[in-house]
């Protein structure tokens, strides 16, 4: 009998050598004549340890971490194939791995467990029965499913889907459409491209329903351009499931059609706004549109259209196979389900960590992440992307919810968490936030696309110290003018981070307590 | 070398609109597909190609020019036989993202947004490649490499070095 080993195709496996991993695998296996079965399978999340290979025994399936090409034959000379754990790489059960055990995967409940373009390993695992649960329903039963379930968007606005789905199924329309943000720019952040690389056929079921239930037979996939393999994996999802009859004229036998197709950005930050989304589907520049009307009403090609985040679509299947209360029983406040966290930057353990909501900040990073990757005390962390504050480890006690964190001036978003050592300029990452805002802003309004650019001058002259006093009070005032003046929140969030820095951490700065009001 | 004047490249635009149109009509949603494909198999949008696709989508020139300057990944002039885009985010800067550019651009013989003098290599930025969690990364041509020590970066740029001159 064969053995089955897995050696993950996930990017950041590859970026780690996991092609020459498992090219290595083969040959050593046909040189020893040990027959083996190999299997690309995605990431587990445990990204600290990639590429992380398993071997499939009896007890379950054994991981080896961080594994190199050189380590291949050693691996074999240790009866690694046999499940034998002597090896230096050896974790022993992969689902036994605490920081993999504590979770609660529900999104992610396949990642890295199945080949991530079989269809059947996918219905295997739970898949495709929430759809089958949907085909069944009608379509105002299935949005209140999902607005029972307490679902909302993971993009980081935290907009209830439940209500925007509803609107689009309410708004008259001759075509609606289905369009999943998976434009994922931020730094921090990497759950959008997981599921999309280690689980795609959860994504397209989640749009499938989401068609199903507001009366939209098309949607759009905007991938960002830097995601190669994420755009390779879908679009072979969607060949298979549309051979399969769960795309196409007609949806598992449902009579109605759904069709999907893969659209590639082009390395512009601000289409991960939602209208500067729908503008580059339809061929044009990245510029936000005024709002209203909202998308829901005049969306794509102006009509309704439902534009949610790939983790939001992705939750869906789970929601309509459980039931909105399995879903609505995890979580806290008004933020129900579970959050994946992606912890990331300099941070000893970093990965994907799916948990409920109101877990604390000081739990994710010490006893998941392990502290500082460095060794050195951590600093600042920045939660929800380049556009999220800065936390002190005063704030480290926030449970996740998207509540807590606005209370303290700060966003959960997208659950990206980014950690810095006591190394960081805080002046120098305010800057960079300016900086980044100028690159990037589409150019519509003025307090964004001009006011970056004074910013990253007056952030200058304060790290220069000319006039520092002054240019601290210029500043704030900037911040106020784009956080109220701008179109949307490229320009309206750009003052979280520095603003956040500077109160912060004032001494980055060059100030010292009091120093405001003396000027 | 910036021009498209040449029957092969007309000739590939040509089938590349014709894939794109239906029904003998071509969208202007399908504009950034196609602009992609031009790109993918050309290497850049020659300036002087704006002009025709302009005609084949009924726009303006100033519509087709404004959307290929809008967007980083487009680009209007030959790539460098090798390009290296260092990560330039947040969770990079956190692991030495800065000392890894500094490195980079000693060792290229180029600033960002360079070439080197040999024309070889091309120095970007690159705003997230979503390794974030093994910083820092760098995209070398179409490779992604996370956890890019400076020793590693070297080794890297060497191997590239030395495929590309085989090639030769």
């Amino acid at each position: 009998m064969s053995v089955r080993i897995y050696v993950p195709a996930d990017s950041t496996a590859l970026a780690l050598g996991a092609d020459d991993v498992a090219a290595a695998v083969l040959q050593e296996a046909a040189r020893r004549g040990i027959a083996i079965d190999l299997v690309r399978n995605g990431t587990r999340g445990l990204l600290y340890l990639e590429p992380l290979v398993e071997v499939e025994t009896p007890a379950g399936r054994m991981g080896f971490g961080n594994v190199d090409e050189a380590d291949v034959g050693a691996l074999f000379d240790a009866g690694f194939h046999n499940g034998d754990c002597s090896h230096r790489l050896a974790l022993g059960l992969v689902e036994q791995i605490p920081y993999l055990a504590k979770q609660t995967r529900l999104t992610f409940a396949r990642s890295g467990i199945t080949d991530p373009l079989s269809l059947s390993d996918y219905e295997a695992h739970g898949g495709y029965r929430g759809l089958r649960q949907a085909v069944t329903m009608a379509p105002a039963d299935i949005v209140t499913a999902i607005t029972a379930s307490g679902l909302r968007g993971r993009g980081g606005a935290a907009f209830p889907t439940g209500i925007k789905w509803n609107t689009v199924l309410r708004a008259p329309g001759i075509q609606k459409y289905i369009v999943c943000n998976a434009d994922e720019g931020d730094s921090g952040t990497f759950a959008d491209r997981i599921v999309m690389e280690s689980d795609p056929f959860v994504l397209i079921e989640g749009m499938t329903i989401a068609g199903l239930a507001v009366g939209a037979t098309r949607g759009f996939i905007y991938v960002r351009s830097e995601y190669p393999h994420a755009i390779a994996a879908l679009n072979h999802a969607i060949q298979t499931a549309t051979r399969a009859g769960l795309l196409g004229f007609d949806v598992a036998g449902s009579g109605r059609a759904f069709a999907l197709e893969v659209r590639k950005g082009a390395g512009a930050y601000i289409c991960g706004e939602e209208t500067a989304l729908l503008e580059s589907i339809e061929g044009k520049r990245g510029v936000v549109r005024a709002k209203p009307p909202l998308p829901a009403l005049a969306g794509l090609f102006g009509q309704p259209t439902v534009i949610n985040n790939v983790l939001s679509l992705a939750s869906v299947p789970i929601i309509l196979d459980k039931g909105p209360q399995f879903y609505q029983d995890f979580g806290m406040g008004r933020s129900r389900g579970t959050l994946p966290v992606q912890l990331a930057g300099n941070i000893k353990h970093g990965g994907l960590i799916e948990l409920a909501f109101g877990v604390t900040l000081r739990e994710i990073l010490y006893d998941y992440g392990g502290g500082s990757a460095s060794g050195r005390p951590i600093k600042a962390v920045q939660v929800g992307g380049p556009l999220g504050a800065y936390l002190p480890p005063s704030q480290w006690d926030t449970p996740l919810d998207y509540e807590a964190f606005a209370s303290l001036w700060a966003v959960l978003g997208h659950g990206g968490i980014v950690v810095h050592d006591d190394s960081a300029d805080m002046a120098k990452l305010a800057r960079y936030a300016m900086e980044f805002c100028a690159v990037e802003s589409c150019g519509k309004c003025t307090p964004c696309r001009i006011g970056s650019t004074r910013g990253v001058e007056v952030i200058d002259k304060i790290r220069a110290g000319s006039e520092r006093a002054q240019q601290v009070i210029l500043l704030r005032s900037l911040c106020d003018t784009m956080l109220n003046g701008s179109l949307c929140a490229m320009g309206g969030m750009t003052p979280y981070p520095v603003l956040s820095a500077l109160n912060h951490f004032p001494q980055d700065f060059g100030q010292v307590a009091g120093d405001e009001i003396a000027a | 070398m910036t021009s498209v004047d040449t029957a092969g490249a007309r000739r590939v635009i040509g089938d590349i609109l014709q894939l794109h149109a239906h029904h003998g009509q071509l969208g202007q949603d399908q504009l950034l597909p196609v602009l992609h494909a031009i790109q993918d198999r050309l290497g850049f949008i020659a300036p002087d190609a704006v002009e025709g696709l302009a005609q084949s989508f009924n726009l303006s020139r100033a519509e087709v020019h404004g959307v290929i300057t809008f967007y980083h990944y487009f680009k209007s002039t030959p790539p460098a036989r090798c390009t290296v885009q260092i990560c330039r985010a947040e969770a990079c800067q956190s692991m030495g993202g800065d000392a890894l550019l500094s490195h980079a651009s000693q060792a290229l013989g180029c600033a960002l947004h360079e070439h080197s003098r040999d024309g070889g290599f091309a120095l970007e930025p690159v705003y997230c490649l979503g390794h974030c969690a093994t910083a820092p990364a760098i995209m070398i041509n179409d490779a992604v490499h996370a956890r890019v020590t400076l020793a590693r970066f070297d080794k890297l740029v060497a191997k590239v070095t030395a495929t590309t001159e085989e090639a030769v």
